[in-house]
C-alpha cells in the first residue's frame, strides 16, 4: 500500500524567497537553521581537514605555527558554537516540540525567526572575522593572551560569539514557555516523551548559563578595545577569574550538546526496541538532575591553573558525582533493549552507536574528574579524545539518528535504507579509528594544540587523520542521499516506523498548523497499542 | 483575567516610603563606625528593598508559583557563580 | 471609548494562555538578566576581597549624594511604573496611564542625566580606565580595575535604563491609541518588570560602588 502525500502541507503552502525568510512556522525555522548549520559544519570540518593533514607529520610542514594555531582555534569556535550547541535543538527541538506536545507552533513564533536572524548574524561576523585574519587564541580565548598579546582578530569573533548567545536564549525560552503553558489537553508532564524533557532541561541550561558567557567575552572586547582592564594582569587582574566566568557557562554547555542527543536516543530506543523507555520517570528526573549538577563541576577544566587545592578538591568529587544521572540514562536504555524486539533500521544504528560510544566518552570524564589522573592528561591528547568521544561519537550521532528517524515526518520522503545503513557504519569505524588513538596518544604524553611532535607519535597520527578521511565520508553520503530523497525518495506515510507521539499521528509533512483538530492524550509516552503503519514499510531502500 | 490583583495604591505608597527610608539608612550606615559589619548590613539593606520591589511592586507576592520559582533558581545560580568563585580566590593562599 | 481586546494569536487557546505565556517569558528572560549582571557582580565581589584597601580609596572619588540621590529617583520612577500598570488594570482613562508612563520617563531621563554629569565628572578628573587614566592615592593600579568595574556595571546598567526607555516610549505611544485597558495591560505589566529589574540592579551598585570605605 503506497503512501500519498497530503495535498497542502507546510512546504508548498507558499512559495518564494519571502515566504521562507519571513516565515513564522517553526517547522521552517527549523529547516533554515538546518540549513545554516550545515554549512558551518563543512566549514568547521574544513579546518579540521587541514589540522589531521598538518598532523600526518612530525614536523610542522603544512602551515605555520601561527596558522595553526588559528586553525584550532576556529575548527573549536565554529563546530561548538555554530554547530553543535544549536544542532538538535534548533533543528529537531523546533520541528518537533510544538508536534510533540499537541501546539500548533512555539510560544513566541516571531522571537524564533528573530533567533535564526540573529544565529546568522553572528555567525557572520565570525566567520568574517575568521577569514580576513583569522583567530588564534583558543576557542577558550584565556587571558591575558586573548586581551593583550593576541594580535589576531579576537574581538569581532568575540561580538559574534555574542550574538549568536541570544539566538541560544530566544531558543531556550521559547521552549520553556512552549513547554510550560501550551501542551494539549491530557498531556501532563509525565506522559511527555523523553525528547520534550530533555529539550526542557537544556533550555534550563541555556538560559542560565549563557548570559555568562555573553558578559565574559563582552568584557574581553571591552577590554581590548577599550581598556576597560578587568582581566589585566598589570592592574592586580586574575586570569583565574577570566577562567571562572568562562567555565561557568562552557562546562555546562556540553550538557547543552548532550543532552538533546539523549533526548532523540530515548525516541529511537523506544520505537526500535518497539518498547517504552524502562525507568521513564529515572531518565526524565536525570535530564534535570544533569541540568543542574552540570553548573557545579567546572573547576574541573582548571585543574591545573593554579585555583586553590581546596576548590579543586570541591570540583573533583561533584565531578564524580555529575556522571550518575548520565549512567542512570545508559542503564535505562540498556534495559529497554533488553528482552525488547530490536529492528535494525539505520537510525537504531545511530541510537546503539552513541550508547557504546558516548559510554566511552564519558567514563574517560571519569577518569579525567581524579585530580591526579588529569595533572598528566591535561592539555594532551587524551583531553580532545575524551571530548571528540562525546560530541562527535554522541551528540553528532544522535543528530544524524534524528535527521533519519524524523526525515519522512520533515520531508514526506523517505531515503534510501541500505546507503544509510552503510553511512552508520562508516561513520562509526572512521570515528573510532579517528579517535580512538588520540587517547593513546594523550596518555603516551603528545600535547594538544602543537603543530609538530616527536616522530615515536607518528604512526598513531596517521591513523587518526586515515580514520579521519573515512569519517568525512560517512558524513558526506547522508548529505548526498537525504538531498536525492527530496525528489526520488518514495513517499513516506505518516507513519512508517510505527512509533508512538503525537507527531506521528499527523501527516507527513504536517500541515502549518501541525493538526486539523487538537490531539488529546489518553496514554502515556512510547505506548505503542494501535499505533498504524508496520515498521516494515520503513524497508524501502 | 484569570488570577488578577489589583494591589491598592497605598501599598505601592507605603511600600515606597520605606524604600526611600532604607536609602538614607544605607548612607548612614557606610558613614557610622561599624567595621566590618557595615559591609553586611548594608547588603542586608539592599536585599531587603530589593524583595519590597520584587514582592510588591512586580507582584512576586500574589504570582503563580512557577514564577516563583524561577526567580529562586535565577538568586541561587548567582549565589554559586559568585560563592564558589569567591571561594576559590579566597582559598588559594590558606592551602597553596 | 471602548478599550480593544487583545488579539489572541492563532497559536494559543486563549487570551489567558498568551498572558501567561508572555508573562512566563518576561520573567525568564529577566532571569537570564540577572546572570548577565551577575558575571560582573563576581568580578567585583573578587577583586573587593582581593584589594578591598585600593577598592575603599577608589570609592571615595564617587559622589555619594549624586549616588543618593539617583537610587532615589530611581525608587520614585518604580512607583510611578507601578501605578501605571496599575492604571492600565483598572482601565483607566488613557491620558491617566500616559501620565505615570511620562512621569516614570521623566526620572529615568533624570537618573541618566546625572549619571552623564557623573561619567564627565570622572573623566575631567581622569579617572577613566585606559591610557589616561591618572589616580594620585596608594593602589592605582587597582583603582583602575576599581574604575573599569564602575564604568562597566554602570555603564551597563544605563545601557538597560535607555533600552527602558525606548520600551516605555512606545508604551505611551499605545497607551495614547487606547490599547489598554482591562482587558489588555499584558505590555504594560511586561515592561513594569524589566524596569523594576533594572531599578533592582541598581539597589546593589548603590552600595557596592558608592559607599565602600566611608568611614
Amino acid at each position: 500500500m503506497a503512501a500519498r502525500a497530503p495535498t497542502v502541507h507546510y512546504l508548498n503552502v507558499d512559495y518564494g524567497v519571502r515566504s521562507w525568510l519571513f516565515t513564522t512556522d517553526h517547522k521552517r525555522i527549523a529547516l533554515l537553521y538546518l540549513g545554516t548549520i550545515t554549512i558551518l559544519f563543512v566549514i568547521g570540518g574544513i579546518f579540521a581537514v587541514l589540522i589531521r593533514l598538518e598532523l600526518l607529520t612530525p614536523a610542522g610542514d603544512l602551515v605555520s605555527a601561527d596558522t595553526y594555531n588559528k586553525l584550532f582555534t576556529m575548527h573549536g569556535i565554529v563546530m561548538l558554537f555554530f554547530f553543535l550547541i544549536p544542532s538538535i535543538p534548533a533543528v529537531l527541538g523546533n520541528f518537533l516540540v510544538p508536534l510533540m506536545i499537541g501546539a500548533r507552533d512555539l510560544a513566541f513564533p516571531r522571537l524564533n525567526l528573530l533567533s535564526w536572524y540573529l544565529f546568522v548574524l553572528g555567525a557572520a561576523v565570525s566567520l568574517w572575522a575568521m577569514l580576513t585574519g583569522g583567530v588564534d587564541t583558543g576557542w577558550t580565548f584565556y587571558t591575558p593572551y586573548s586581551t593583550s598579546a593576541s594580535v589576531t582578530n579576537v574581538i569581532p569573533t568575540a561580538v559574534g560569539i555574542f550574538i549568536s548567545g541570544f539566538s541560544s536564549m530566544l531558543t531556550g525560552l521559547n521552549f520553556i514557555v512552549t513547554i510550560h503553558k501550551m501542551r494539549t489537553k491530557g498531556l501532563t508532564w509525565f506522559r511527555l516523551p523523553l525528547f520534550v524533557w530533555a529539550h526542557y532541561a537544556t533550555s534550563i541550561i541555556i538560559m542560565l548559563g549563557t548570559p555568562v558567557i555573553a558578559i565574559t567575552l563582552l568584557l574581553v572586547a571591552l577590554e581590548r578595545g577599550f581598556h576597560l582592564g578587568i582581566f589585566d594582569p598589570a592592574l592586580g587582574g586574575d586570569p583565574l577569574l577570566f577562567q571562572h566566568l568562562f567555565w561557568f557557562y562552557s562546562h555546562p554547555a556540553v550538557y547543552i550538546m548532550i543532552l538533546p542527543g539523549m533526548g532523540v536516543v530515548s525516541e529511537l530506543i523506544a520505537c526500535f526496541a518497539r518498547r517504552p523507555i524502562f525507568g521513564y520517570g529515572f531518565v526524565a528526573a536525570s535530564s534535570l538532575m544533569i541540568a543542574v549538577l552540570g553548573f557545579f563541576v567546572w573547576g574541573h577544566h582548571m585543574f591545573t591553573s593554579g585555583q586553590s587545592a581546596y576548590t579543586a578538591f570541591v570540583f573533583s568529587f561533584l565531578s564524580m558525582l555529575v556522571a550518575i544521572p548520565s549512567a542512570v540514562k545508559v542503564f535505562n536504555w540498556t534495559a529497554t533493549l533488553y528482552r525488547g524486539s530490536i529492528a535494525w533500521d539505520s537510525p537504531m544504528l545511530y541510537a546503539l552507536g552513541f550508547i557504546g560510544l558516548f559510554t566511552m566518552g564519558g567514563l574517560t570524564g571519569l577518569f579525567l574528574a581524579c585530580l591526579g589522573i588529569d595533572v598528566h592528561v591535561h592539555d594532551t591528547y587524551f583531553i580532545v579524545a575524551h571530548f571528540h568521544y562525546i560530541m562527535v561519537g554522541g551528540t553528532i550521532m544522535a543528530y544524524l539518528g534524528g535527521l533519519h528517524f524524523w526525515w519522512p515526518k520533515i520531508t514526506g520522503r523517505m531515503y534510501p535504507e541500505t546507503l544509510a545503513k552503510a553511512a552508520g557504519l562508516i561513520v562509526f569505524l572512521g570515528f573510532n579509528l579517528t579517535f580512538f588513538p588520540q587517547f593513546i596518544l594523550g596518555y603516551l604524553g603528545m600535547p594538544r594544540r602543537y603543530y609538530a611532535y616527536p616522530p615515536e607519535f607518528q604512526a598513531l597520527n596517521v591513523l587518526s587523520t586515515a580514520g579521519a578521511s573515512i569519517l568525512g565520508v560517512g558524513y558526506l553520503l547522508p548529505l548526498c542521499y537525504l538531498l536525492w530523497s527530496l525528489r526520488y525518495g518514495p513517499v513516506a506515510s505518516a507513519n512508517p516506523w510505527g512509533a508512538a507521539g503525537l507527531e506521528w499521528r499527523t501527516p507527513s509533512p504536517p500541515p502549518t498548523e501541525n493538526f486539523a483538530t487538537p490531539p488529546v492524550v489518553v496514554r502515556d509516552a512510547y505506548d505503542l497499542d494501535g499505533m498504524a503503519d508496520a515498521p516494515a514499510e520503513a524497508a524501502l531502500g | 483575567m484569570g488570577s488578577e490583583h489589583i494591589a491598592p495604591v497605598r501599598l505601592y505608597v507605603t511600600v515606597f516610603a520605606c524604600l526611600l527610608a532604607l536609602t538614607a539608612l544605607t548612607t548612614a550606615v557606610a558613614f557610622a563606625d561599624l567595621g566590618r559589619a557595615s559591609t553586611v548590613i548594608m547588603l542586608a539593606i539592599a536585599v531587603t528593598k530589593a524583595t519590597l520591589v520584587a514582592l510588591f511592586f512586580m507582584h512576586l507576592w500574589w504570582s503563580e508559583r512557577l514564577t516563583r520559582l524561577v526567580v529562586g533558581g535565577a538568586l541561587a545560580w548567582l549565589l554559586l557563580l559568585v560563592g564558589l568563585t569567591l571561594a576559590d580566590v579566597l582559598t588559594r593562599t590558606v592551602l597553596g | 471609548m471602548a478599550e480593544l481586546a487583545p488579539a489572541v494569536a492563532h497559536h494559543f487557546d486563549d487570551a489567558e494562555q498568551q498572558h501567561e505565556a508572555a508573562t512566563l517569558g518576561m520573567w525568564v528572560f529577566l532571569a537570564t538578566e540577572v546572570m548577565f549582571f551577575g558575571g560582573l557582580f563576581t568580578a567585583y565581589v573578587a577583586y573587593r576581597a582581593l584589594y578591598p584597601g585600593a577598592f575603599g580609596h577608589a570609592s571615595n572619588h564617587l559622589d555619594v549624594r549624586l549616588g543618593t540621590t539617583n537610587t532615589a529617583v530611581l525608587i520614585t520612577s518604580s512607583l510611578t511604573m507601578a501605578l501605571a500598570v496599575r492604571a492600565a488594570q483598572v482601565g483607566a482613562a488613557p491620558a491617566r496611564i500616559v501620565r505615570w508612563l511620562a512621569a516614570t520617563m521623566a526620572l529615568g531621563s533624570t537618573f541618566l542625566a546625572i549619571k552623564l554629569f557623573e561619567y564627565a565628572h570622572k573623566f575631567y578628573e581622569g579617572l577613566v580606565p585606559g591610557p589616561a587614566f591618572t589616580y594620585a592615592g596608594p593602589d592605582a593600579r587597582q583603582a583602575e580595575l576599581f574604575f573599569s568595574l564602575y564604568f562597566g556595571m554602570t555603564g551597563l546598567h544605563a545601557l538597560h535604563m535607555v533600552i527602558g526607555l525606548g520600551l516605555l516610549a512606545w508604551l505611551v505611544r499605545e497607551a495614547r491609541r487606547g490599547r489598554f485597558g482591562r482587558a489588555c495591560h499584558t505590555p504594560v505589566e511586561n515592561c513594569g518588570l524589566y524596569w523594576h529589574f533594572v531599578d533592582i540592579v541598581w539597589i546593589f551598585l548603590f552600595p557596592l560602588l558608592y559607599l565602600v570605605g566611608r568611614h
